[in-house]
């Protein structure tokens, strides 16, 4: 133990005196150790998907007075909703990962969302990310100050985000790596040449953001190509993949079971702003919805007996207009649904406060209303699932976590 | 005589001391103006190409500025013209974009199969591409560098994408006609040009956006679609704490019905593509931002977007934006509440905002300078200008740049959101772009025969390079980069911590 995760642990403990470390340091091994396996991936739905025709409350008639020509008809009927619970039912496309609802490992939390009014998209998109809805003074992402609190060893693999740009959900102090998606994810580059990594080296000395950025980035690259090449041997022995986004779920449950020091990771699938031609049983949203499911499957099953360890928390930036629109579409709305997959989730629910559907039930008379703040969804699996205590709350969440909601029975303890 | 023989000695050693003093004097004076030409090509421009800084400083710093601010003055070379005017989807109106490149249907009147849907969607990459190029043409080798400034800068605050529904098609002809005529131009009309564009019509969803029950509202024409109504309102004017309601997002909504595309082939149909019909629009009487707005067509929607164009809110709003990028992340407040000043009195002329920014004291304070991360657009495009890249092979070298820009987060006509690509550091820097940014700096280095640096060698081309950045590397940086074989000299350079900034 270096002196800094030396501090770290102090400071986790809950005090900054050193003097503690040998009692409360003995408490936090014991967590570490349990909580040092435990993962987290979230999957970000870039474009506000339409958490009503995702988990569709299909009991209620006002759902299908609203949306006469995208409705998902009802469960039992031709193309209806898969049933979960009696009054909610799943978008068929999504059958998939029905099998994970099955075996108690799929949950959701519906009505859920941001407190936050806003209906734009790249606004509500930074608020979730920053995870400080209606504060735009907080410039780091809440995954990246996660990263800060967790307790146990730090490498600059710890959290991973597959793209092309780091998103702005891990951007902030602590070093994180990123990997392209696609055909250019092996490629070596100049900088993986040691003669030209090292004369750069002697032009980044110092502790300026830059140089900080420029080694950082040459630790992260050199651990991940190791483990890439490697996958990239491997995957060629496999079967092809599915096309799109299981190809991207597959590459990421590769990589984490090739490298244990990865814990956290995020990737984000556009495709949901769905104005125009939404479609129903069939069309632009179940064709998105099919893929994420098959990808969501791939990775519970790519991640192997990780899967046990962890928790696919997938979530979109607001919901969409409970009434259809002009164009058989659905416009920016508010309440959404939030996923959760994984061995430590209790599966098989649908979490949450149902407000309803009627007029009056209604936020502004046109959406979905917000029950639970998608903070008490994060919040609970960051302290049930990867047993951060309160302390390393307040540094993920600096505003709060919006109104308290019981969510305790969601995660297994 | 002695006597005699000391005092000359004695002038002579006056002599040398004054010859000394004067020689570091000047020496002084040159790195200073090296310093302020190499600023303002920094910020005004995408950095220096070879020969810049010394023709800056010989020209003066400020008659740099007055000629940059007045593009028509600054003739292009004719071998640009040449080869801007050799890209012919940019030549072509909106409706002959469509009609020539757009969705089809057979003699017979049938939709086309998806196959001949695919080949009709490959051969209408060509406008994309051909964007591109002439993006990169201009921002690598127009002498009309602040122009070129701005129009990436008024791109990514009315940015549209590329990749949503018909807006291949008009993407190129949108920067052509919408942004660059306007970019050192007054704000309402920059406002205006876009409002009416196919491209942001179509990326908005305005041109759906229906009176229900309106004589026309049938089809996909509907309903009322606020997407631009809002939009316009938190990026391209107010802003987004701009201190309207969600009210005032309906009620715009409403007055914009009806502003749309013209029916294609139809009778209405124009060159530019936007038409306004009046049997789609609601023209009851609206109160919006708290003025009444007679009902009465097209003149509500003309006024409705003075208020907004005209409004202080904008003013401080567009102040703020410019202060950031060309000053620092975190614009010093007094120099916004200067341009927001200038920018009411001159209802909005961009030169004048701009000239004021230009001769303020933050622009030039030493606490603010060379303290702009470089976007992976300002980076690039600067590597290929002090690289005295020369775009001979435009085609094949703008694929490679443009692939660059896109692995580096920053795809040209990409960007699906329409708040755009930012420019502080707080987006761009992290350890994964450093890796990226410093690989594409060795490549471009190399003197790479793909991307076609010239045939100098390598030597050569350090020395060149070290001419086109005077001062900008210290003592001990150049020391180390002269240890390093000749062949990465000139990627260490392009890739120093000092040239990621502006």
């Amino acid at each position: 133990m270096n002196r800094r995760e030396f501090l770290r642990y102090a400071l986790w403990a809950g005090s900054g005196a050193l003097l503690s470390i040998g009692t409360r340091g003995w408490a936090a091994r014991i967590t570490e150790s349990l909580a040092a396996n435990r993962r987290l991936i979230v999957v970000f739905m870039r474009g506000a998907v339409d958490g009503l025709n995702v988990v569709v409350p299909y009991a209620d008639e006002h759902y299908y007075q609203a949306r006469p020509s995208i409705a998902i008809p009802k469960s039992g009927q031709e193309g209806g909703v898969r049933d979960l619970d009696g009054y909610f039912g799943l978008h068929p496309a999504l059958a998939p990962i029905l099998p994970l609802w099955q075996n108690h490992t799929l949950a959701f939390v519906h009505a859920s969302g941001s407190p936050d009014p806003n209906r734009s998209h790249f606004e509500a998109q930074a608020y979730m990310e920053t995870g400080a809805p209606g504060d735009s003074t907080v410039s780091s992402g809440w995954m990246n100050r996660l990263l800060g609190a967790l307790p146990g060893a730090h490498t600059p693999t710890e959290a991973l985000s597959l793209g092309n740009a780091l998103p702005l959900i891990l951007t902030g102090a602590n070093p994180v790596s990123n990997l392209p998606l696609g055909r250019n994810a092996g490629h070596a580059m100049p900088m993986d040449r040691s003669r030209v990594a090292q004369a750069y080296a002697a032009l980044y000395q110092g502790d300026t953001p830059v140089a900080q950025a420029f080694h950082q980035g040459l630790q992260a690259r050199g651990e991940l190509m190791g483990d890439l090449q490697q996958e990239m041997v491997n995957s060629a022995n496999g079967a092809p993949n599915a096309i799109g986004f299981a190809n991207d779920t597959q590459r990421l449950a590769n990589l984490m079971q090739r490298d244990a020091s990865i814990r956290l990771a995020f990737l984000s699938v556009g495709g949901w702003d769905t104005h125009v031609g939404e479609g129903a049983v069939e069309g632009q949203l179940a064709n998105h919805l099919q893929a994420l499911a098959q990808g969501l499957a791939t990775l519970s099953q790519g991640l192997g007996n990780l899967y046990q360890d962890s928790v696919i928390l997938v979530m979109s930036e607001f919901g969409r207009t409970m009434r259809e629109n002009g164009n058989a579409g659905t416009d920016h709305g508010h309440g959404n649904v939030m996923w959760l997959l994984g061995g430590q989730v209790n599966g098989g629910k649908v979490y949450g406060e149902w407000p309803g559907l009627a007029d009056s039930q209604l936020y502004e008379n046109r959406d979905l209303a917000v029950t639970t703040d998608f903070r008490q969804v994060i919040s609970s699996v960051l302290s049930r699932h990867l047993r951060l205590p309160d302390t390393g709350l307040a540094k993920v969440f600096p505003d709060g976590l919006g109104a308290t909601v019981n969510l305790s029975a969601m995660l297994k303890a | 005589m002695a006597a005699v023989i000391t005092a000359s000695k004695h002038r002579l050693w006056l002599s040398v001391l004054v010859a000394v003093v004067l020689c570091i004097l000047s020496a002084a004076a040159s790195a200073s103006t090296d310093a302020q030409a190499l600023h303002v090509l920094n910020r005004l421009a995408f950095g220096p190409a070879p020969g810049d800084v010394q023709r800056v400083a010989s020209v003066g710093v400020e008659q740099y500025i007055q000629q940059q601010l007045h593009p028509d003055s600054i003739s292009l070379p004719a071998e640009l013209r040449q080869q801007l005017e050799a890209l012919d989807t940019l030549q072509l109106s909106p409706t002959q974009l469509f009609d020539a490149y757009g969705p089809k249907r057979d003699a017979d009147g049938a939709k086309l199969t998806p196959a001949d849907r695919k080949a009709l969607r490959q051969h209408a990459k060509v406008i994309l591409q051909q964007a591109i190029e002439a993006r990169l043409l201009r921002a690598i080798q127009s002498p009309r560098q602040l122009q070129e400034v701005m129009t990436a800068f008024w791109f990514n605050h009315f940015n549209v994408f590329a990749g949503k529904g018909l807006d291949y098609l008009w993407i190129g002809s949108y920067e052509a006609t919408a942004i660059r005529p306007y970019a050192l131009g007054h704000f309402h009309d920059l406002l205006m040009a876009t409002a009416e564009s196919p491209a942001m019509l179509f990326y908005l969803d305005n041109w759906l956006n229906t009176q229900p029950g309106a004589p026309r509202a049938k089809g996909r024409f509907q309903g009322i679609n606020e997407n631009y109504a809002r939009e316009v309102m938190e990026l391209h004017t107010l802003g987004v704490n701009g201190g309207y309601t969600q009210n005032d997002v309906t009620t715009l909504a409403h007055i914009l019905t009806g502003w749309g595309l013209c029916p294609p082939r139809g009778i209405f149909s124009r060159p530019g593509g936007f038409c306004f019909d009046p049997q789609r629009h609601d023209s009851d009487s609206q109160v919006f931002l708290g003025s009444t707005i007679a009902g009465g067509g097209q003149q509500e929607i003309q006024q409705a977007l003075d208020l907004l164009a005209y409004s202080p809110i904008t003013a401080r709003h567009l102040s703020y934006e410019l202060t950031q990028y060309f000053v620092a992340d975190d614009p010093p407040p007094a120099l916004v509440d200067r341009l927001t000043h200038t920018w009411m009195q001159s209802d909005g002329d961009i030169t004048a905002v701009l000239e004021e920014l230009f001769e303020s004291p933050e622009f030039w304070s030493a606490k603010y300078r060379g303290n702009k991360f470089k976007t992976p657009y300002e980076y690039v495009i600067s590597m290929a200008r002090a690289s005295g890249l020369h775009m001979t092979k435009v085609q094949a070298q703008s694929k490679i740049l443009a692939g660059m820009l896109a692995r580096l987060g920053m795809p040209l006509y990409a960007c699906a959101t329409p708040d755009g690509y930012k420019n502080i550091q707080e987006v761009w820097l992290n350890p994964d772009a450093m890796m990226m940014r410093l690989s594409f700096a060795a490549f471009m280095g190399s003197g790479n025969t793909r991307l076609d640096t010239g045939d100098m060698d390598a030597h050569t081309r350090v020395t060149q390079l070290l001419d086109t950045l005077p001062g900008l590397l210290t003592a001990t940086q150049l020391a180390s980069i002269n240890s390093q074989p000749q062949a990465l000299r000139a990627g260490l350079i392009l890739g120093s911590p000092q040239f990621q900034y502006r």
